[in-house]
């Protein structure tokens, strides 16, 4: 009996577009769901660090090496709130990080492309954290509440870093003749990739619906996609580089660019491991976490001692 | 803002209070008065300028380098806020070398386009970290002789000198607890942090007396620079007592490492440093970034 009340408070609470809070009951689904989508959202947060993390002692100026070290810790950050959020749905920081090592957890594939150039840094911050924040951004209403607020932190933080990204590659296109060419070079190698983090077309999208009907997701994979595209058009065209989309072109019955057909392929490819950077990301999480264990089990004997005394 | 166009905000360009650095940036020396205080050599202030901004600059560097590899998330954090604090403080102080040498050279001149023998920071920063032990060794030296530099220095005649002691004081101070907690965390840990601690701490002892012996510079700089010599007794008297809180022995006076990083003798552990510090600034000329 007290099931049913429960189950119908949950789908009143959902109906009437109010949060989920951590001691509330909820589907086993939903709980399953929301750690699976918050852990992989932390895992590729702290990913993510090392694309961009590999130019800090590079860095070309002052400047942007601390607006860089700054930026990527800012995304260790991120990775903290999403785990303890994680934790409030009875997950276990510890555990997370065995499933992301072992390959049992998914992170975005994006980061399993190297950064050639230090134009990436710009390109990941205008076209990577751009799609992140069209993605993330409906995500700051998600029926979980714990994750909801961190999704607000977390998205002004990233709006912070894209804008970063464009003034340095605003600043690139205005230097050499080289600079411009790395820009281009990169967008060529990012756009694409980009496009792919909105994940596989509607059709193909096997949670969609549910997630939908739960409202931990707002709008479909497709319908990110396209505003995502709609919105970096004019960018590129400020900014003065090219979309490597032949079929890019705007279409004024649709409201909407047209643009080319995504080589699914490959996202597959790189989803299932094969992408060029899969298995050195992991060996750098992985021995991270190995080389820290004397540290981590130091800390908790001391403080076993303290409790102690 | 509003959440549903935060992409948007790139067409924004009258909007600052959006951006973390850049634009809005706030100078942390505004208002201070640059021009040199009466008596004092603009080279030598220079120099000075330039033996402790480097310290800072090539520590940064070193815990740049621990980015992605700290052993727990908060630790992540930590360092790469340690690393920001001091590339902050180097900036700075980079940037007043220049005003004091008068040659037109900004900070980025400075760090990129100088050879390894034009660098004075002392060899304690240059070393590579074989483990976590050694990273919280030596930030526990280092920041507990330099923020007993720092506070001395907030009292310079040199106004910009002065308020860049103020402002590093703050920063210092966590990274002296962040350092300290860890040591006795490790010392006071498992039998295996114990010794890793302790060998760490021996590691880092014959570099320094480096850190506290007056340079013909500070001595002609009296009043504007901080004699390190006068800052030993307060350094040996914190690291005794987070030692014993650690459990951990004082190493024995060992003979001292002749170090001459101020003079601009390093070992190869710059060179390296520096090769990755300046490669691409090098590498193309004339860029813009």
């Amino acid at each position: 009996m007290e099931g049913v009340m429960s189950e119908q408070t949950f789908t009143a609470t959902i109906e009437k577009d109010q949060r989920i809070e951590p001691r509330d009951w909820m589907p086993d689904g939903y709980r399953k769901t929301m750690i699976r989508q918050i852990a992989q959202h932390a895992h590729s947060e702290i990913i993510g660090m090392q694309p961009e993390g590999a130019w800090i002692t590079r860095a070309p100026s002052l400047r942007r090496k601390a607006i860089l070290l700054a930026k990527v810790q800012d995304e260790a950050g991120h990775g903290l709130y999403l785990y303890s959020a994680a934790e409030t749905l009875g997950a276990d920081r510890g555990d997370l990080t065995r499933r992301l090592i072992e390959g049992r957890q998914k992170y975005s594939s994006i980061f399993n492309y190297p950064t050639l150039s230090f134009a990436d840094v710009g390109v990941i911050g205008w076209l990577v954290d751009g799609a992140a924040i069209c993605n993330q951004v409906p995500l700051c209403r998600s029926s979980y509440g714990p994750y909801a607020r961190a999704m607000i932190r977390i998205c002004k933080e990233e709006s912070f870093h894209q804008r970063q990204g464009y003034e340095l590659l605003m600043t690139m296109m205005r230097g050499t003749e080289a600079q411009r060419e790395m820009v281009q070079d990169a967008v060529n190698r990012w756009w694409w990739p980009s496009l792919m983090m909105f994940g596989p077309p509607d059709a193909e999208s096997p949670n969609t619906a549910q997630s939908m009907a739960w409202k931990i997701k707002r709008h479909t994979n497709d319908e990110l996609r396209q505003r995502f595209v709609d919105m970096s058009v004019p960018q590129a065209e400020a900014l003065g580089v090219t979309l490597p989309d032949p079929d890019l072109r705007w279409n004024d019955d649709r409201g909407h660019h047209d643009f080319g057909a995504i080589d699914w392929s490959e996202l597959k490819r790189v989803i299932s491991g094969d992408g060029p950077m899969n298995t050195e990301r992991i060996a750098n999480r992985r021995r991270a976490d190995e080389e820290g264990a004397w540290v981590r089990e130091a800390a908790a004997a001391h403080a076993g001692k303290r409790a102690a005394t | 803002m509003s959440f549903d166009d935060a992409y948007q905000a790139l067409t924004d360009h009258d909007d600052d209070a959006r951006w973390a650095y850049g634009t809005g940036f706030s100078d942390p020396l505004a208002g201070v008065p640059t021009a040199l205080p009466e008596g004092v050599d603009g080279a030598d202030l220079a120099a000075y300028c330039l033996m402790i901004g480097d310290d800072a600059l090539i520590l940064s560097h070193r815990l740049q380098q621990w980015v992605t590899r700290a052993p727990e998330l908060e630790d992540e954090m930590a360092i790469a806020n340690i690393a920001l604090d001091l590339l902050g403080q180097a900036r700075l102080l980079l940037t007043r070398a220049g005003e004091a040498e008068g040659a037109g050279r900004d900070e980025d001149e400075l760090a990129y386009l100088r050879e390894p023998g034009d660098f004075r920071n002392v060899l304690l920063t240059e070393r590579v970290d074989a483990d976590f032990g050694h990273l919280i060794a030596r930030l526990l030296v280092f920041s507990t002789w330099r923020l007993a530099l720092l506070d001395h220095l907030s009292a310079s005649r040199d106004p910009v000198l002065a308020a860049i002691g103020a402002k590093g004081v703050k920063e210092v101070s966590y990274h002296r607890d962040y350092a300290a907690g860890w040591t006795v965390r490790l010392g006071d840990g498992t039998d295996l942090s114990h010794q890793r601690m302790q060998a760490a701490i021996d590691a880092v002892w014959p570099f320094l007396d480096e850190l506290f012996e007056t340079h013909d510079v500070d001595a002609r700089l009296a009043g504007v620079a901080v004699d390190p010599a006068s800052l030993r007794a307060e350094f040996d008297a914190v690291l005794a007592q987070v030692l014993s809180a650690a459990t951990l022995e004082m190493p024995k006076a060992v003979e001292a490492a002749t170090s001459k990083g101020r003079d601009g003798a390093h070992g190869e552990e710059l060179n390296e440093i520096l090769a990755e510090l300046q490669g691409l600034a090098r590498a193309t000329p004339g860029g813009v970034w």
